[in-house]
């Protein structure tokens, strides 16, 4: 197949790609917009496999299967509770298949020589510098999403991991990366430095390794939904750079239309938190250490047994329920659901409503609670509920903290003073499930569960909502 | 010239990402997060290269290892999509719709 064909095959799957992306933003054609992706993903491996650079067929054939099997067996296994740990994952291994290929055709270079591996195509500087894009972006990818991963799975804490000159330390594992990749970027024409070139390419792939994991080791829990859409960016990024190496396309576009729209997931992320996507990366939010707690609570919390709410349950005409990260680690969704279908059939209005950071990934709440069935229409963002909030008999706050702390709106000395959150402590009740009377995650009491109508029922989500919808039953 | 083409069209790409994606529903920012990563596994088109072409055990271990990764991530994260999407889909026919 001549180059030509190839290019022309290239700009289809482009196509696909875009029309696929643009159809993934919209409810009806999402699902339709994800398979025209996939196919155009599918024709550009099919054609780059007439690449007349590609001699050896062992590698390629057992990569592939190795690789679609694990995908595979690793996709339809997951809970929907473990999508976000897999989400990252997958994105990690992206990062690392980049490096790989800046690595690899580097030392192709290395073999064949430049004036042949460039046919005229590039400049030896303009590809060094693609092959120290690659490795860095891809590796700061890598163990960057492994490290949410770990924290995400709970295999690791999720609170900010800090020690002192941190930022310092940072900053000089990046200064170092890009002296080193000036003096590769360079190396051609710098007789004392081209021997040591490939110790140089292996330096930079290591810092950048350790860039990844120290970057995400600072950042809590609770702005993991910030740091995916970020590192998912950062993952397009990478390919476009592995795209720049190879001079191609379809890798270029693609990789920078991921790049594109992990930056805006990104920056919708953070306004939903009020803060600045540099607040999130290197503030430390929600450090045991973290200073200015905001102004102390007064009062106590009042506890409620699940008779009585109940009865004030069965005695309202508008619930809202909002979700938080503690519903999925109670994978308490098929029992919200159900709690809401009782409710409805008495005649109770019931709606969801979900904060744009609530859990660990953006838009997790909605995927764990499409997955037990909730209508779609009950589902409600911030914005819409709350101008209705008042008139609301009982808002049922499961495993939610943060994204319902009023200190939010009224303690300009909160470090989550600014940050949009629903107004529950408006509405005429508040139920707040909750496992214990500890802080959350960011370590930050939440004010709304010492205010005179909210109650507390404690205990895991999932039993108390079954116990709830149980009550329900038996009347 | 050609790599001149190829930087015009990466700042297209940016201008393009940014339009397709600007305004997208909240409900469905998971299935768009997790829809472009399987996309960012287009890196499969370089590793096919690398691997095909690659010279020696150590390039070749680099290809193979790049081809399996970018594979994980490009089927998984399709067939992740997929599943999510079809939760989305189900309940739009589904009965209880009130």
């Amino acid at each position: 197949m001549g180059a030509i064909l190839i290019n022309l095959t290239y700009i289809l799957s482009s196509i696909l790609i875009i029309l696929g992306i643009k159809m993934l933003g919209s409810a009806t054609t999402a699902r339709k917009g994800n398979l025209i992706s996939a196919v155009g993903m599918l024709v550009a491996i099919v054609v780059t496999l007439f690449d007349h650079h590609i001699l050896h067929w062992t590698w390629i054939v057992a990569g592939l299967g190795v690789g679609s099997l694990i995908g595979g067996v690793w996709a339809s296994r997951v809970a929907m509770t473990g999508m976000p740990e897999l989400v990252a994952l997958f994105n990690g291994f992206g990062g690392l298949a980049s490096v790989a290929v800046g690595w690899g055709e580097y030392l192709r270079v290395q073999r064949m020589g430049w004036e042949k591996y460039l046919e005229g195509m590039s400049t030896p500087a303009f590809t060094l510098g693609a092959i120290v894009l690659a490795v860095l972006i891809g590796g700061i990818t890598f163990t960057g999403s492994f490290v949410a991963y770990l924290k995400l799975s709970g295999r690791m804490s999720g609170r900010p991991t800090l020690f002192s000159g941190q930022k310092a330390l940072n900053a000089l594992v990046f200064a170092v990366i890009l002296v080193l990749g000036v003096l590769l970027v360079l190396s051609e024409g710098l007789p004392a430095v081209l021997p040591h070139a490939h110790a140089i390419l292996i330096t930079i792939v290591c810092l950048s390794l350790l860039l990844g994991v120290l970057g995400v080791l600072p950042i809590g829990g609770g702005d993991m939904p910030v740091v995916i859409a970020f590192l998912n960016s950062f993952s397009g990024l990478a390919g476009s750079a592995a795209g720049f190496v190879i001079v191609n396309t379809v890798l270029v576009v693609a990789g920078c239309l991921v790049g594109a729209s992990g930056v805006i997931l990104t920056v919708i992320m953070c306004k939903a938190m009020n803060r600045t996507l540099g607040n999130v990366l290197f503030g430390g939010f929600g450090a045991a250490s973290g200073g200015g707690a905001g102004a102390k609570v007064e009062g106590e919390m009042k506890g409620i047994s699940v008779e009585d709410a109940y009865y004030v349950l069965e005695a309202a005409n508008s619930v809202v329920i909002v979700p938080g990260y503690g519903m999925a680690v109670a994978q308490a969704q098929h029992a919200v659901k159900e709690l809401g279908s009782v409710l409805e059939k008495r005649g109770i209005e019931v709606r969801y409503a979900i904060h744009p950071v609530a859990g660990r990934m953006p838009g997790h709440m909605n995927v764990l609670l499409a997955e037990a069935d909730v209508p779609y229409e009950q589902l409600c963002e911030m914005d819409d509920v709350n101008p209705t909030i008042a008139n609301v008999d009982v808002a049922i706050v499961i495993g939610a903290n943060d994204v319902v702390n009023p200190s939010a709106a009224d303690d300009p000395t909160s470090p989550i003073y600014g940050m949009p959150i629903i107004n529950v402590h408006e509405a005429r009740t508040v139920f707040a499930l909750k496992r214990g009377k500890g802080a959350g995650f960011s370590g930050l009491e939440n004010a709304l569960f010492f205010r005179s109508n909210c109650r507390m029922l404690y205990g895991d989500a999932k039993e108390t909502v079954s116990q709830l919808v149980g009550q329900f039953k038996e009347q | 010239m050609s790599l001149i083409l190829l930087l015009f069209t990466f700042v297209l790409a940016v201008f393009l990402g940014f339009e397709l994606i600007k305004k997208v529903p909240s409900q469905l920012h998971t299935p768009l997060m997790s829809g472009s990563n399987a996309i960012s596994g287009i890196t499969i088109v370089g590793a096919l290269v690398a691997a095909g072409a690659a010279e020696g055990l150590f390039a070749s271990i680099l290809g193979f290892s790049a081809v399996v990764l970018a594979m994980i991530n490009v089927v998984g994260g399709y067939l992740v999509t997929d599943r999510m999407l079809g939760m989305f889909k189900k309940k739009d026919k589904g009965p209880q719709a009130k």
